[in-house]
């Protein structure tokens, strides 16, 4: 789960990580309120979005025009810029080409910076541990720091039985090339920013820039946090902060059946019992020349009920041209998805093909239920033939539809 | 022969009593798996599908003898659960639960860490030797006994290698699922070891999907190996789009290298034999054995 800067800022400031003074608006009116507030004699006002290189990217109504993060040096300025950012549409690298709305927006503290460099907590995996990534190349994308020079990340994988020992926090330091009030600065920083981490249930927490004042201080001009939803039942405060505004209006749905949704830009929806088995269906899918409409996992537990939530969570997408049902039932049993199929169906009045591959227990059942429905179900004995039925069956509606 | 378990596995239950401890271990004892009893705290004493229930787990072993132990406790309370069996020296651990924290698992992690314990998952269908002793969520009727080791990080998608390298006439000596989370206990690697030095095991067969590094580690591995056995494999996700979840937490592209032509190269490179769809593992699996 994202969430946005201010309100991860919010979170790290109570760990004691150092951020510049900052309030969020939700109108224009709130933003020139928070300048006033603010001591001046800079401001920087940032859209917020779920979506990094804001200040790189332009609104779509002004493409020549000027960032989702901007300096201003009096309150008019800020006016200006929040009503030129405030429900417009902001592109960016991350966002892809249709953008996001902005509906939200930071005004903060102009500070003297003089130095940027960038650190990250994330799980390495490799590891298992938690682990610091720190680079003298702040304000830089990471992935293009990795790719061409190496050399200037220093890692510090964490063990859990210790937790961070202020050790590991000066070797990040002096790593950096930091020495004095600065280093002491940093460490703290870093030690703050490890506590955040682990409490949280943060998956990752990156801060670019973090940068160091003109007074020595360490702070973190920017932040990103993402969280592990797996954990969200333990973190309440966390988990109040989900703007659903961000999200996909059909994986909302999706989650509140229990069901995971993902959607893609295709025409064939997939239905599928199992993440491996589910990436795996659009994979052939693919291979057979067509293009999956979505991911959706109805998981192991699916009754009627929630096979008929999945049918019209794949519909609802104007896309879809058809529908691949690929059950490999182990505890699942086949006659009971293919009730819940049939149900489905009908409840929903299916008007695009529909192909059905049920493997496992109790196949034959299912497979006759199928059969003596009445519905124009097009039956597949394995995942080849299921895909390549679909995709065929896909293409020809689709031809006679335009 | 195989791996792992087999018809000697003394196996317990923790989550016993649950509505999952109870399902899945009446399907294991009707598979043949020589359950011994369970574990719910606070049920001690007391007596389950005929078997013996214990407070702990250390209890269990020590009046059942038990060697093995299977999770279905819920996502808040499975690292606990598997902790408490890594303390009581259990020589394998398979946790089934999904959703567990993914800090709870680096704890977990470091707690294996000069253990006896071997674990299995979480978050993973399993792991069966066919006729022998099914420990999982896995329906055991699809598998036939035979010369493949399947490793894994799906469910659905094993119980598809199953089906297909039974369909060629393979068949399979052991089936791991080592699960789908970022952080598990047992990978890749470690099967394929346990699959060289298996005499029934004559080839193996790897599922895999986009996000991290095992499967590249793995084929790095295969690749340095003095001997070998055939082996095929696949890796999930082509189609996945960048940076979004699928259904697995560990199913994240967070790079370049995690993706799935990057892995399916590495084991192509390794001397895998790779499908490229996944209706095609038996198949490719086959091949591998001819070559």
């Amino acid at each position: 789960m994202n969430i946005h800067e201010y309100q991860a800022k919010e979170l790290l400031e109570k760990y004691g990580v150092a951020v510049p003074k900052g309030i969020a608006a939700m109108n224009v009116a709130d933003a020139v309120k928070a300048a006033e507030e603010l001591p001046g004699p800079l401001y920087v006002i940032k859209a917020q979005i779920h979506a990094g290189g804001r200040g790189a990217g332009h609104f779509k109504n002004n493409p020549e025009g000027k960032g989702g993060v901007r300096l201003c040096k009096t309150v008019d300025e800020i006016k200006e810029a929040a009503e030129a950012m405030m429900n417009q549409v902001l592109v960016t690298k991350q966002t892809g080409p249709d953008g996001k709305e902005v509906q939200r927006l930071y005004v903060t503290d102009g500070v003297d910076i003089a130095k940027e460099y960038y650190c990250s907590v994330l799980l390495d995996r490799a590891t298992s541990r938690p682990t610091f990534m720190v680079s003298t190349e702040g304000g830089m994308d990471i992935e293009e720091v990795a790719e061409k020079t190496p050399e200037k990340i220093i890692k510090c994988a964490i063990d859990p039985a210790t937790g961070m020992m202020p050790f590991h926090a000066r070797k990040l330091a002096f790593g950096l090339g930091l020495k004095g009030d600065a280093m002491k600065s940093a460490v703290k920083f870093f030690m703050a920013l490890y506590k955040a981490f682990m409490e949280l249930d943060a998956a990752i927490v990156e801060i670019n820039p973090m940068i160091i004042t003109d007074k020595d201080e360490v702070m973190a001009l920017d932040a990103k946090m993402n969280f592990d939803e797996n954990a969200l039942f333990r973190q309440k405060m966390v988990s109040e902060m989900r703007d659903e505004s961000e999200e996909d209006e059909n994986e909302r749905e999706a989650k509140n059946w229990d069901l995971s949704y993902v959607s893609m830009d295709g025409d064939i929806g997939c239905m599928v019992n199992g993440a491996g088995l589910a990436m795996s269906t659009m994979d052939i899918i693919k291979l057979y020349g067509g293009e999956p409409a979505n991911f959706l996992d109805v998981g192991g537990g699916a009754t009627a009920e929630r096979v008929t939530a999945a049918f019209k969570i794949i519909l609802s997408d104007p896309n879809v041209k058809g529908i691949l049902v690929n059950i490999f039932g182990g505890i699942m049993k086949c006659d009971v998805i293919a009730e819940g199929v049939i149900a489905a169906a009908k409840e929903v009045d299916l008007q695009v093909p529909l192909v059905v591959r049920l493997e496992g227990t109790n196949v034959e059942k299912g497979k006759e239920l199928m059969a003596n429905s009445g519905l124009p179900i097009i039956s597949a004995d394995d995942l080849d033939d299921a895909a390549q039925k679909v995709v065929k069956a896909t293409k020809e509606a689709a031809a006679q539809a335009a | 022969m195989a791996v792992l378990v087999n018809k000697e596995t003394k196996l317990i239950c923790q989550g016993f009593t649950g509505s999952q401890g109870t399902f899945h271990s009446e399907q294991a004892i009707a598979y043949g798996t020589n359950m011994v009893g369970g574990v719910t705290p606070g049920k001690g004493g007391s007596e389950h599908l005929g078997l013996p229930v214990f407070d702990t787990v250390e209890d269990a072993k020590a009046k059942t003898g038990c060697n093995a132990s299977v999770i279905y406790v819920p996502p808040p309370f499975a690292a606990d659960s598997i902790v408490e069996a890594i303390e009581a020296e259990m020589e394998l651990v398979v946790c089934i639960t999904e959703g567990i924290p993914v800090l709870d698992m680096v704890k977990v992690k470091r707690a294996l860490d000069g253990s006896k314990t071997r674990l299995i998952g979480p978050n993973c269908p399993g792991v069966i030797t066919p006729d022998e002793c099914k420990i999982g969520i896995m329906p055991g009727h699809i598998h036939t006994r035979g010369k493949i080791g399947i490793v894994s990080r799906s469910g659905t998608l094993t119980y598809e290698a199953v089906a297909q390298t039974g369909a060629v006439g393979l068949g399979q000596s052991t089936c791991i699922g080592i699960g789908g989370d970022p952080v598990n206990g047992t990978n890749f690697i470690d099967c394929i070891e346990m699959f060289m030095d298996d005499p029934e095991t004559e080839g193996i067969l790897m599922i895999g999907e986009i996000g991290g590094s095992a499967e590249i580690e793995a084929a790095q591995f295969y690749k340095d190996l003095k001997t070998k056995k055939p082996i095929a494999g696949f890796i999930a996700g082509a189609t996945a789009p960048p940076g979004k979840r699928m259904g697995h937490a560990g199913a994240i592209i967070s790079g370049g290298d995690d993706t799935a032509p990057a892995k399916m190269e590495a084991m192509r490179a390794a001397g895998f034999a790779v499908s490229e769809s996944p209706a095609g593992l038996g198949q490719a699996m086959k091949e591998a054995m001819a070559a």
